[in-house]
């Protein structure tokens, strides 16, 4: 089992979900997030001048998957989250050790 | 009496008590979320403050019976002496009550303007001592002096019809003092400053805006053709204020609607000394001129690194001070009979020199008067929160509300 964390732009939400519903992947978890890439934020303007606003909001879709669809779902996401500018956001993969549903008790693959 | 005037003066009061608020709003919008209770509670909290001791005393100290052109003495205190019959020196057409009120709301508008220069640090114990100092020593005085009979400003013939002297250059550069003795926030001019809402900004300024047509039309005293001209003299400033703002915020990159709050706000504080002296056309020149150095006064303010958190100064007080110049040239006995005519109308220099008597004894005693009052209460109960209530934020360390939900 791997765990795929995405930071995503909020407007490609729906692109990505529907994305991985395509595929069969329908559990996820959403939440709003802020943060900053290579481009250190953007400037917006206050009364005169601007100032520089250093995190920016965009979301983190964490979705559990067995091994096998991994790669499959990181490329739904790669090809649905993609705008080609600055801040389109970020991928990360990681082993998970252990699951449990806890309305049963499943244990494994079984709860994914 | 008239019950025509008596009508307009009881709804005037009522839009002037909804700007309170209304600067609450202009204000809790520009801070960072972590301070809009405590920068709303700044200012509502005046309603309650001063809206007691007005009629406990201070309305005696503005408007009673005058002492060596200074002050008023204490015959009113307790609304002894104010009934509903009209007063026969002030407002002779509208119960004496009423005027009374309506001057109310003036003197609660005026404290609650200068806590924009404050906000996001001051101990919210120490403003409220700030507050009832503020108005007994210095906004009673000059309120007696500008517009209270015997007042010295008033007998030399400075003219301010709605208060571009007693209330924006009071409250502009007493907020000024205070930032001096107070110091800036935390992080000022390293850390973004975000602004929790625009729209609560919009919403402020237009119930500023709407407000304003009580301030300045309610200050012809009267259901009147002064008062539609004070009020047409009023929107059209505002107007011309906020389209020029948006012109120069888009000039240098997007026009915003920060920008045409702000102007529109600057528009209508120094269109109020002259709303009710000048023909109502000049209200739009007087708005243009306004957001232009109400404009770049702010950069200047940046530049010097002043906290002045929410301009203040440069918004009211250099706002208040452009218009009350204003009324040396713009003024016309032709809309006014008890004005005079200023520059433009044939009076020569001498109104505009009265206008800068007003303009530099009231800034200089509001600056003086509120840098000493700052500096007593540094010292002792002091004027500062704690620099980890600061980080905290005022919401939770003065008041233990906060303005947006928790994690539910």
């Amino acid at each position: 089992m791997k765990k795929i964390e995405a930071v995503i732009r909020e407007e490609k939400l729906d692109a990505v979900k529907k994305a991985l519903e395509e595929m069969g992947i329908h559990g996820m978890t959403v939440t709003e997030v802020s943060g900053r890439g290579q481009q250190k934020g953007i400037s917006l303007q206050w009364r005169v001048g601007e100032y520089r606003v250093d995190f920016l909001p965009k979301l983190k879709v964490e979705v559990i998957c067995h091994d096998d669809d991994c790669h499959l779902a990181i490329e739904a996401i790669m090809k649905s989250a993609k705008t080609g500018r600055i801040g389109d956001g970020k991928i990360f993969v990681m082993p998970v050790e252990a699951a449990y549903r806890i309305r049963t008790g499943e244990t494994g693959e079984a709860v994914i | 009496m008239s019950a025509g005037d008596t009508g307009w003066i009881l709804v005037s009061i009522a839009l002037v008590m909804l700007m309170t608020p209304g600067v609450a709003l202009f204000y809790g919008g520009m801070v960072r979320k972590k301070s809009v209770i405590s920068t709303l509670m700044m200012n509502f909290a005046m309603l309650g403050v001063i809206g007691l001791l007005w009629v406990v005393y201070a309305y005696s100290l503005s408007f009673g019976p005058d002492i060596g052109g200074l002050i008023g003495n204490l015959k009113h205190v307790f609304l002894t002496g104010v009934e509903a019959e009209p007063s026969g020196v002030y407002a002779t057409t509208v119960p004496h009550l009423a005027f009374m009120m309506f001057q109310g709301m003036f003197a609660i508008i005026t404290v609650a303007l200068i806590t924009g220069a404050v906000v996001e640090r001051i101990k919210f114990s120490a403003l409220m001592v700030f507050a009832v100092a503020w108005l007994t020593l210095i906004y009673a005085p000059v309120a007696h002096w500008v517009w209270g009979d015997g007042g010295w400003l008033l007998k030399l013939g400075a003219l301010d019809f709605a208060g571009g002297i007693v209330v924006h250059i009071n409250a502009g550069l007493s907020a000024l003092a205070l930032v001096l003795v107070l110091g800036a926030r935390r992080g000022f001019k390293h850390e973004p400053m975000e602004p929790s809402s625009i729209p609560l900004v919009m919403i402020g300024a237009a119930l500023l805006w709407f407000g304003w047509f009580g301030f300045n039309a309610g200050s012809a005293l009267g259901a009147s053709g002064l008062a539609s001209s004070a009020l047409v003299a009023t929107n059209s400033a505002g107007a011309a204020a906020a389209t020029t703002w948006m012109l120069l915020a888009w000039n240098q990159r997007r026009p915003t609607l920060l920008g045409v709050a702000t102007g529109a706000v600057a528009g209508l504080a120094a269109v109020t000394p002259g709303a009710g002296f000048i023909p109502p056309i000049y209200g739009a020149a007087i708005g243009i001129i306004a957001a232009i150095v109400c404009y770049y006064a702010m950069i200047a303010k940046m530049k010097l690194g002043v906290d002045d958190s929410l301009d203040v100064m440069a918004v009211h007080g250099i706002g208040g001070i452009l218009g009350v110049l204003a009324v040396g040239i713009f003024a016309s006995a032709a809309v006014n009979p008890a004005g005079t005519d200023g520059l433009l109308f044939g009076g020569g220099l001498s109104l505009l020199g009265k206008q800068l008597v007003g303009t530099v004894s009231v800034g200089a005693f509001a600056f003086g008067g509120t840098w000493i009052i700052a500096k007593i209460i540094n010292a002792t109960i002091g004027l500062r929160v704690k620099e980890m209530e600061e980080v905290v934020g005022l919401d939770l360390s003065q008041h233990g509300e906060r303005a947006f939900g928790g994690i539910r």
